[in-house]
């Protein structure tokens, strides 16, 4: 579970279901399990308003944990980029009384978040869940490149190759945790790498 | 200590009829500058002088927040009321001085959402016609369901039609037209802001209705002014001034306290902004509460009054004020 530490760090809650007409699920891997956890709580007839849009991972486990709930439209994407045309589209035809339901990875649920946001969404609208891995998508505030899926700090951008610091300062826009050089001053120097983010 | 209720000193540049039940007033500053700006829903507290005793309700702007050379207000005649609404309609006159708060807004627009959704019923209208004339200059999304008892009631249904023509939906009680809540609510597209402003059972109406239909509770605007209700007269002892008051018929709490030399803060004396929220040290009676802003646990435990708007019945009331 991530630990409050500045303002704009990203803090998650516990997935309930809420009162509307259409729910849309949007999870990756462990965030199953909290759709799962969900479930036991909901409604009987929850499900049939319910839309699950699920990427399973390189494990490929849980679908059948999700299929089991019977939900009226269910789809498994390979990675969240080839899913995200398919929730674009389902957020742009839809109505108020939709609910939205995140959960999974701090990557899955920023960039489900960021696209919830630009279909008029308010942030404080949207249920969340943090489930499994704690690695994170950096952007380099030096070239703009977005790395994935980084764990250990500081760490190297994969676009220009400067040593960044990364920090709990998150952009919700950009859907990502800020990185900042680390030895501006002496490039030369290297702090020690340790994988805080797993 | 009236927390941002600056006063401004202005005098009446007219007054207009507008129906049977319903009167204009516009205001100009006395020194001929212009009025502090504003933004659609905000309201001010006019203040009436009515021989002995000052009045202080609130009353939305209705003009357009992008001219601040007058602010306008409507007022309701209530017969019975407390007298404010009469005095307005009986009293005021063009050339009057009176003095108004600066204005404040409780029920602003969310600039965020992608469309507007406007719900008026009766003189709930006026914070919409600000804030209509806001969005409309701006190129906003928004549209308007105004339901008026009859159509002669239905104060500037006629000039909101000519300004917004088809953003504009009329229903009149007497002709049985009723909103098809449901079928509304369920048909706006995502990004969609609630405003709902009229009689308390409308508002809580409108406001259960998208709740149980998924509208998330930070989607949906209400504003209600609770105006303070007549009632049995009752005596309160404040300990903190080390006062016992007595509150008359006609008066509310706040403004007994206030006569009586103590200066609470307010905002809204209309039961909703929290500022005059009072703590109870003890009682023996019952509390009844009219406010918007306490929660029901609040109003039954009894430790908590808003003295604008709720009174009291019973053998003793002390107040930490």
């Amino acid at each position: 579970m991530a630990a409050k530490s500045i303002i704009s760090r990203p803090v998650y809650g516990t997935l309930s279901p809420q009162p509307g007409k259409h729910h849309l699920f949007i999870a990756d891997a462990e965030g199953a399990l909290a759709i799962a956890d969900l479930a036991a709580k909901a409604p009987a007839d929850f499900f049939g308003g319910a839309h699950i849009i699920f990427i399973p991972g390189r494990d490929s486990k849980y679908a059948d944990v999700l299929e089991a709930l019977k939900p009226a439209q269910f789809y498994l994407g390979h990675s969240f980029a080839s899913a995200l045309p398919r929730l674009k589209q389902t957020l742009a035809n839809a109505h108020m009384g939709l609910r939205l339901y995140l959960a999974g990875t701090e990557g899955l649920i920023g960039q489900a978040m960021q696209a919830a946001l630009e279909a008029g969404i308010d942030h404080t609208s949207i249920q969340t869940e943090h489930r499994g891995s704690l690695a994170r998508r950096m952007q380099c505030v030096h070239c703009k490149g977005i790395t994935e899926n980084v764990t250990t700090q500081p760490a190297t951008c994969s676009h220009c190759g400067l040593l960044l610091l990364v920090r709990d300062h998150y952009s919700r826009r950009l859907a990502a945790f800020q990185g900042v050089c680390i030895n501006a001053e002496d490039r030369s120097e290297i702090p020690p790498t340790e994988e805080v983010f797993r | 200590m009236s927390t941002g209720t600056t006063k401004l000193d202005v005098i009446v540049s007219d007054v207009v009829p507008v129906n049977e039940l319903v009167t204009r007033f516009h205001f100009r500053r006395r020194d001929g500058e212009l009025l502090p700006t504003f933004s659609g829903g905000a309201h001010v507290v006019v203040e009436m002088r009515d021989g002995e005793r000052t009045r202080l309700n609130p009353y939305s702007l209705m003009g357009s927040p992008l001219d601040t050379r007058e602010y306008t207000i409507s007022v309701r005649r209530d017969d019975a009321g407390r007298g404010g609404s009469l005095f307005m309609h009986r009293q005021v006159r063009p050339g009057t001085e009176m003095v108004v708060s600066y204005p404040v807004n409780l029920f602003s627009l969310d600039l965020r959402a992608r469309k507007h959704l406007m719900l008026a019923g009766g003189i709930g209208i006026t914070p919409f016609m600000a804030q209509t004339a806001q969005l409309a200059a701006e190129g906003g999304n928004f549209e308007l369901h105004y339901t008026c008892r009859t159509a002669s009631l239905g104060t500037y249904a006629d000039l909101l039609k000519e300004r917004y023509d088809r953003r504009v939906r009329l229903y009149h009680d007497d002709r049985d037209e009723r909103v098809d809540l449901d079928r509304l609510l369920s048909s706006q597209p995502l990004g969609t802001h609630l405003y709902v402003c009229g009689p308390s059972g409308m508002i809580g109406w409108v406001r259960e209705r998208a709740a149980a239909l998924g509208w998330p509770p930070e989607t949906v605007h209400f504003e209600h002014f609770a105006a303070p209700q007549p009632g049995a007269p009752f005596d309160v002892t404040l300990a903190l001034s080390d006062k016992t008051i007595s509150v008359d018929e006609q008066q509310s709490l706040l403004e007994a306290i206030e006569a009586a030399g103590v200066d609470p803060p307010y905002l809204c004396r209309g039961g909703v902004c929290g500022q005059c929220e009072t703590n109870v040290i003890s009682h023996d009676g019952k509390f009844i509460h009219n406010d918007h802003w306490l929660s029901e646990e609040d109003h039954r435990s009894g430790c908590k009054i808003m003295p604008c708007v709720s009174r009291f019945e019973g053998r003793s009331l002390v107040l930490e004020r």
